[in-house]
């Protein structure tokens, strides 16, 4: 076969297999390698529900796909070049996702009669029954060589078997000739105390990239250049890893030390977790009994002059919904991350989706408006998780960070910033009487915010809580101050629009139409943009992070465009929010609820379609 | 500081209906709260009043301290947390029996488990009060009541049993009537490390009026109640002739007296031990077979939460490589772009 270079700028890679075949790790390991490189990166985890659903089965394939490049990159690509299958259930599940070029790994060991049943197939061809006979398909017998290879390691048979996934990541650094530093240094001190895994492993590793070499059946192998980086200091991170990291920033800057109350849930639990070992940095965390206690928790904590957080799902920010108003009512600076996952009720818990928007903006009884902010990116995690800090402690409010599996579990690199560029979070506590008696639910011009007087603090004694009360903090049913409480927290609300950026639109002032977006889909929504602009066509993007209050130049924004298309993963949430607040205009929608990312072209033919 | 009970008045209008029993309770807090602070040289500031919903979690609001009045059930939590992120609190949770056992009862027995230090009041009327008359999770098997017309088919809880059952450290019980040993409870309370669990035998004069009175009443109080005194023989009734011995691995009722049997054949309560066999024989006993047992029946030592978490802060900090933010942020694997 003849061997060809093929230089490229852009190469999509996914490793599938069992859940218990590594398949999350050796994509990783990809990655950072990738990026330390210095491509650009974009990665997506696509993961079941079950932790080791009956090995060989679909329902147990566990994905992990990576897009390297060396220009931009935004998203972890639609269809992938490489697809490595560790069995026939992997293959089953994931052919869809090939391109009709693309080079398939297979390991040949596992494409046993057996193997073949359980993965579903009808007939003993899976490349004939799939209709891949198009692709290139390599089969190599991936476990048999791993076993040669550590025959003389000293391991028993099922480490050996465990480290078949490291086989498959040399024939992918062959492939896409990566170093192997990074993840040498990564085996190095994850295996200290286990130095014959640290050896053994290396071995397998470079079996696999010598083996794809002397095979001479690897038709293609790729080189993608470096991307042309700002200069700096990078590191790879995912959005959940971000997003505490955000929330421990904000912590600092306010002086504030960071508690959360939180129980597991997925695809939340790693915030929690990464949080969890952050003590030197004045982090505390409970893992709570239940998802009401971890609002609970910080509520009481907020309340005793803590940076209060939780940190949930779906399905949480429900149970939590109660307490959310006693947030509200209470005016404490609280932050809510919800990890959007796929529902309703427990959906498809590892799935990616945008449903909880309404959940966000109205899941709550009475008129109880708070702010929502969205990430937007694995990386901007960080941003916007410190942001919402910021602003809900100035502002005296719980706020409502939305992010999304997809960007929670993804990661990218990113150029390390300095706290230094950071501002100041000035919450607005006070340490004396300013009258007497303290009057808890007075507010200042500006914000609307009340002060925070922290329990401990001489002369400040007051009482808070979930029944009505009067700016003096007296419990009122008097209905004209309930209607005007009602107002003032909702005032309080709109004027964090005074605070926040003014929205940005990424491509011209004026076009023929322009993509409204928010949250995850940025990357795809952007690639999308940049495609129909070198189509020639007249598009814009303008992707909000602020959702609760809107940018005040929204609709300054909206009515320079013939058309507005919202594309976004449910069935219109932020699209019908947009109608109740624009009624001027006329919005038309992509949606798309099928627990998945977007696919840049349908995003394209969708927009093509109403050009 | 020298404060009176006046200091912890509030200039809030006190709002049971007139005859209730939590007026009693509200007294012997304030009451107490002068000699917890003399004893444990606290001021006034550091009282943190936290509360769920029903008649009884209006309470924070007639105290002159800081206070949070929650939402149903959730009280213990929002203790929790108060006392996690400030510990130099004297934290106090008021709840009643439908708010701790009933909706708020996942929170209440982990409350107990983690030993959180904290103070719960729990008003124990056996019936749900704010709500107008709805059996609760202590009313007792067969209580009619709007909910129950034909009487409850469900067994109550003993609120001491879980506390127990939740490895608790301290678990306390009186009545509203008995002020003084309600405020020298408190007083105890306040100064046992971890949660600390009283249980106040409240009349609801609306909804559930008398529905401890067979206890309560005061001529027949002494023979049907035996006040617990760590240290001291189990002596109660009225002419002080009657005790508690233990008979086989069972609590039998004595007479001082009869069948030669003396002072010193009487159990002598030991509040501090920590196996519970004993103290969940004195927590069930029932009147008629029993007198009921009041006082503190458990103050056991044990870590608390609030000491591993400060442990731990301490001992992650010491041995931290990392000590801020742009330490963390450049921490693990990175890489340069010249």
């Amino acid at each position: 076969m003849q061997h060809k270079v093929i230089d490229t700028k852009e190469v999509v890679i996914r490793f599938t297999g069992d859940s218990g075949d590594g398949m999350q790790l050796t994509g990783t390991l990809f990655a950072d390698a990738s990026a330390i490189f210095g491509n650009e990166i974009s990665t997506f985890p696509d993961y079941p529900a079950e932790i080791r659903a009956p090995q060989g089965t679909v329902a147990g394939v566990s994905g992990f796909q990576v897009n390297i490049g060396s220009g931009e990159i935004r998203t972890p690509g639609d269809y992938c070049d490489v697809l490595v299958a560790m069995n026939p259930a992997a293959l089953r599940a994931n052919a869809k996702w090939s391109k009709p070029t693309a080079t398939i790994i297979i390991d040949s060991d596992t494409f046993d009669e057996k193997g073949i049943v359980k993965a579903g197939f009808k007939t003993n061809d899976p490349v004939a029954e799939l209709k891949i006979q198009d692709r290139i398909i390599i089969f190599a017998p991936i476990t048999t060589l791993t076993k040669e290879s550590l025959k003389d390691s000293g391991l028993d048979a099922k480490a050996v078997i465990r480290s078949k996934n490291m086989f498959t990541l040399g024939i992918c650094y062959y492939m896409f000739n990566r170093p192997m530093e990074s993840t040498f240094k990564y085996l190095e001190k994850k295996f200290r105390k286990k130095p014959e895994l640290i050896e053994a492993n290396k071995k397998v590793i470079k079996d696999g990239f010598n083996y794809a070499g002397n095979i001479h059946a690897i038709p293609n192998t790729y080189s993608i250049a470096p991307s042309k980086q700002e200069k700096g200091i990078y590191r790879n991170i995912n959005g959940n890893q971000a997003t505490a990291w955000g929330l421990l920033a904000a912590s600092e800057k306010s002086g504030r030390p960071l508690f959360c109350g939180s129980y597991p849930i997925t695809p939340a639990t790693s915030i929690l977790e990464e949080l969890a070992i952050h003590k030197e940095l004045n982090a505390k965390t409970l893992q709570c009994e239940d998802e009401i206690a971890g609002i609970c928790t910080s509520i009481g904590a907020a309340y005793a002059g803590n940076f209060a957080v939780t940190t949930t799902s779906g399905p949480g920010l429900s149970l939590k919904s109660e307490a959310l108003g006693l947030a509200m009512i209470t005016e404490l600076p609280l932050v809510i991350v919800d990890v959007q996952r796929s529902g309703p009720s427990t959906g498809v818990p590892t799935k990616t989706e945008q449903t909880d928007l309404n959940q966000a903006l109205y899941g709550r009884n009475g008129e109880c408006p708070i702010a929502v902010i969205a990430a937007h990116s694995p990386s901007h995690c960080f941003d916007a998780a410190f942001y919402a800090g910021k602003y809900a402690m100035e502002h005296m409010m719980p706020v409502i960070l939305l992010t999304e599996g997809f960007i929670g579990n993804g990661s990218e690199p990113w150029k390390i910033p300095s706290m230094k560029d950071y501002p100041e979070i000035n919450p607005p506590i006070i340490d004396k009487p300013q009258e007497v008696p303290y009057w808890p639910y007075k507010r200042d011009d500006l914000r609307f915010a009340r002060r925070w007087a922290l329990p401990g603090t001489v002369g400040l004694e007051h009482r808070v809580g979930g029944l009505e009360k009067n700016n003096d903090g007296g419990v009122s049913s008097d209905p004209l101050v309930h209607e005007r409480m009602v107002k003032e927290r909702a005032e309080k609300v709109a004027r964090l629009a005074n605070f926040i950026p003014e929205q940005k639109v990424i491509g011209d002032e004026k076009a023929d139409v322009l993509i409204v977006g928010w949250g995850g889909t940025f990357g795809h929504l952007y690639t999308a943009v940049k495609e129909l602009h070198a189509q020639g066509k007249s598009v814009s993007l303008a992707h909000f992070d602020y959702i609760m209050p809107l940018p005040k130049n929204t609709a300054k924004i909206f009515a320079n465009y013939k058309k507005i298309i919202v594309c976004e993963l449910n069935s219109g949430q932020f699209a019908n929010y947009l109608k109740g607040e624009f009624q001027q205009f006329q919005f038309l929608q992509y949606n798309k609820v099928q627990g998945q990312p977007f696919i840049v072209k349908e995003i394209v033919d969708a927009v093509n379609a109403i050009l | 500081m020298k404060y009176t009970p006046q200091d912890f008045k509030s200039n809030q209008e006190v709002k049971w209906c007139p005859g209730c029993g939590d007026y009693a309770i509200l007294a012997s807090v304030q009451r107490a709260l002068p000699e917890v602070c003399e004893a444990l040289n606290y001021t006034k500031e550091r009282f943190v009043f936290v509360s769920g919903i029903g008649c009884s979690s209006r309470f924070p609001y007639y105290m002159e301290s800081y206070g949070f009045h929650g939402i149903h059930g959730r009280a213990s939590v929002i203790a929790t947390g108060v006392k996690v992120a400030n510990p130099t609190l004297s934290v106090w949770q008021i709840t009643g029996d439908g708010d701790a056992l009933a909706i708020g009862g996942n929170h209440f027995i982990h409350a107990v488990r983690r030993n959180i230090d904290i103070n719960i009041i729990l008003f124990n009327n056996q019936i749900y009060g704010l709500t107008k008359g709805q059996y609760s999770p202590t009313s007792v098997l067969g209580k009619v009541t709007k909910t129950s017309p034909y009487g409850t088919v469900e067994h109550p809880f003993n609120p001491g049993a879980l506390v127990l059952g939740s490895r608790g450290t301290f678990f306390a019980r009186s009545l509203d009537v008995e002020l003084e040993l309600t405020q020298k409870i408190m007083v105890a309370s306040a100064k046992h490390d971890g949660t600390a669990v009283t249980e106040v035998l409240v009349n609801c004069v609306i909804f559930n009026d008398k529905t401890h009175f067979v206890l309560s009443d005061r001529e027949n109080r002494a023979d049907r109640t035996i006040i617990l005194k760590h240290g001291e023989p189990m002596i109660f009734g009225k002419n002080r002739d009657k005790g508690l011995m233990l008979e086989g691995i069972k609590i039998k009722v004595v007479k001082i007296g009869e069948n030669g049997i003396t002072e010193k054949d009487l159990l002598v309560h030991d509040a501090t031990e920590e196996n519970p066999g004993l103290h969940s024989m004195l927590i069930d006993m029932k009147y008629p077979e029993y007198p009921v047992a009041l006082g503190v029946i458990r103050a056991v030592k044990d870590r608390t939460y609030d000491d591993n978490v400060r442990d731990q802060l301490i001992e992650v900090k010491e041995k931290a490589t990392i000590h801020n933010m742009d330490e963390l942020l450049k921490s693990g694997s990175t890489w340069e772009v010249k």
